[in-house]
């Protein structure tokens, strides 16, 4: 059983639903990223989504889109994201997921990102514009280490899409609930609850929601559908700010007493 | 050899679908629709109309003769697909694809444009359907192809400008696919090159090879044989590849494909991404790609604003592996060369893309016996860049370093 089943399992004993906190690897600049993820670590992130910078996210809102740009420009690289992984793997135990994008990884080679991300301590990886038919060969050389790879399903995923999807799904499931990019959004989809419904059909994984969700009211409301919210143009925002623990506790405050708890 | 891709769209290792699962099932979708429409005589019908009678097909193939002259060699014909309709190969593919959009229900059309061309392409079809259209296009391209933004305006189009990165093509598809993420449900994402997810790249390069298709049965016509060489410019690769296409399988054709070299290929600046570039992951294939050691795109750098892209066609890279189809790279200062050869030498003022076609020519003509003949794909006319030739040519009048 790896950090992230654990984790999971945690919760749900806890009573209470996760908070999936995701930011960008050196941004604005190494030290500072470092200092802002151990910071959202210390005040209650569940699971890490590090963002590896890409220099042209196609996924992604102008938020991540900059917040990738200052990292490259401060010299951020996919090896350096594995050092920082290493590091603050010598303080804290939370699940680490290495998001990105297909071509750094491939650029990386996919056995040595494998290899190196497992000893550094990293639990699961996350390529957006990775598609599952193309996912063989990362897939292959995941195999051996205990890294999970982590599907993300749209609104758009046909339920027979979604159903092969999920039978070589590992971890966690992300559900993007909505048709478009990353961003900070006014309103939740309305259709949310349903899709995450429909998917507790096809997986007895996990499913933790994303896309749009940037303050404690919209976290609680999705937290009733989903497993764990997923949190990230808010968190870097919040980091730009200077008001990166508030956020991350008024996120963990909405979530408590959001799990039936003691179910099984 | 002309085989491919396979279902998922694989040429070799090359192409596939990589984009974000949001965009997934509309590329399944419009895999399918394509090939229906392609199987469906209605649909091929109406395209071959609209080529003749709206786009003014077949365009000529015409003997330069003066610009043989200068070169001293292997006759020099050109493919004038500046002749069509909005004065580029360009619009072969937007009234395929339009009337696929229009077959499927869509009525939004959105493109990228470097050079204007494409976007202009897309806008008259969307204007020929009643359709919307929006294109996105980079800040500093709006400036480069100022005329062009104008005939978009005219034409109902919304042009978007996009500020992000080198403000240019490659980041301009990266906002389309953006924006398609998040209107894939009512938007037809109509792209103007051999690259992108599957279907385009296998799409586009069927839309375009009515260039191949007519060249070989004009050729015949006027030489009773095949041409020695085919050339074509190659920046996403759509004009290439659809002149190519046909020509794959006859081996004494020797085909070549022109990159951009920008400043040169060690000065790093250019856009040569088969020549210099090297595998990896863009805009939704796998192709050659210009990147540094840790897969971040390095920013492209070309006279022409089509060619100024960091990414090629994924069936670009299995030619050059093959070896069936040679690259090349042609400099600004070379592309310059031609355009104003083939401007005074025959009174044909290219686009700046296609003169990096025809300044390769001048070279091989020169290189081949006067009984060889060669076939220049010139995709485009250069009324687009006009104002950018003379205003690089007092830019460097004013420096004082040019002599």
């Amino acid at each position: 059983m790896n950090r992230i089943d654990e984790t999971f399992a945690a919760l749900r004993r806890a009573g209470r639903k996760g908070l999936v906190g995701y930011l960008t690897a050196g941004d604005p600049d190494p030290e500072t990223s470092e200092r802002n993820i151990r910071a959202a670590l210390e005040h209650g992130v569940d699971v890490l989504e590090l963002g590896v910078p890409y220099s042209d996210p196609t996924a992604d809102g102008p938020t991540i889109q900059a917040a990738s740009q200052r990292a490259l420009a401060a010299g951020m690289t996919t090896a350096k994201s594995l050092e920082l992984v290493k590091r603050l793997r010598r303080d804290f135990q939370t699940p680490i997921v290495l998001f990105g994008y297909a071509n750094p990884f491939f650029r990386y080679g996919y056995a040595r990102l494998c290899a190196e991300a497992a000893a550094a301590g990293v639990d699961g990886l996350l390529a957006v514009d990775l598609a599952f038919e193309e996912a063989d060969e990362l897939r292959e050389h995941m195999a051996g280490h205990d890294l999970a790879l982590i599907p993300l399903i749209a609104p758009t995923t046909p339920r027979e899409r979604a159903a092969a999807i999920l039978a070589r799904a590992q971890g966690f499931v992300y559900y993007i609930m909505v048709t478009g990019v990353t961003g900070a959004r006014a309103a939740l989809a309305a259709d949310m609850a349903a899709h995450v419904a429909a998917l507790r059909g096809l997986t007895p994984l996990p499913v933790a929601v994303g896309f749009g969700i940037s303050n404690g009211a919209q976290a609680r409301r999705a937290a009733e559908a989903a497993d764990a919210v997923v949190v990230g143009s808010a968190l870097i925002q919040a980091a730009g700010a200077g008001r990166l623990p508030e956020l991350v506790r008024a996120l963990r405050d909405a979530l408590t007493g959001t799990g039936t708890g003691g179910e099984d | 050899m002309q085989s491919g891709p396979d279902e998922r769209g694989h040429f070799g290792v090359y192409g596939g679908r990589y984009v974000g699962e949001t965009l997934m099932p509309a590329l399944t979708e419009l895999d399918r629709a394509y090939r229906e429409a392609r199987d469906d005589p209605a649909f091929r019908e109406t395209l071959d109309r609209l080529l003749r009678d709206y786009v003014g097909r077949p365009s000529p193939l015409y003997l330069a003769e003066r610009l043989t002259g200068a070169a001293g060699g292997a006759r020099i014909y050109l493919k004038r697909e500046d002749l069509n309709h909005t004065g580029a190969h360009k619009i072969n593919n937007t009234l395929g694809q339009a009337l696929l959009a229009q077959r499927m229900g869509k009525r939004r059309l959105m493109a990228e444009t470097g050079a204007g061309q494409h976007g202009v392409a897309t806008a008259v079809a969307a204007a020929l359907f009643g359709m919307e259209c929006i294109v996105y296009m980079g800040e500093e391209d709006i400036i480069r192809q100022a005329p062009n933004v104008t005939r978009m305006k005219l034409l109902g189009a919304e042009v978007v400008p996009v500020a992000s990165g080198t403000k240019t093509l490659k980041d301009a598809m990266s906002e389309a696919l953006r924006a398609w993420t998040a209107t894939v449900e009512t938007t037809f994402y109509v792209i103007g090159s051999v690259a992108g997810p599957h279907p385009y790249p296998v799409m586009v390069r069927d839309f375009q090879r009515v260039v191949g298709d007519e060249t070989r049965a004009q050729v015949l016509r006027a030489e009773g044989r095949l041409p020695d060489m085919i050339l074509a410019c190659v920046g996403g690769g759509s004009n290439a590849a659809g002149i190519f296409y046909p020509f794959l399988d006859d081996p004494d054709v020797r085909l070549v494909g022109v990159e951009a070299a920008g400043l040169g290929l060690q000065s790093g600046r250019h856009a040569a991404s088969i020549v210099a570039g090297e595998v990896g992951i863009l805009h939704g294939s796998k192709s050659y790609v210009l990147q540094d050691a840790d897969g971040q795109i390095l920013n492209a750098h070309s006279v022409s604003a089509g060619l100024d892209y960091p990414g090629v066609g994924p069936e670009h890279a299995l030619w050059a592996d093959s070896g069936r189809v040679a690259y090349v790279g042609i400099t600004d200062d070379e592309a310059l060369a031609a355009f104003h050869a083939l401007t005074r030498l025959e009174g044909i003022i290219p686009a700046l893309e296609s003169a990096h076609a025809v300044a390769e020519a001048q070279k091989r003509a020169g290189a081949l016996g006067r009984d060889r003949f060669l076939v220049v794909n010139l995709s485009g006319r250069g009324d687009k860049d006009v104002d950018a030739v003379i205003r690089g040519a007092r830019a460097e009048g004013a420096d004082g370093e040019s002599d």
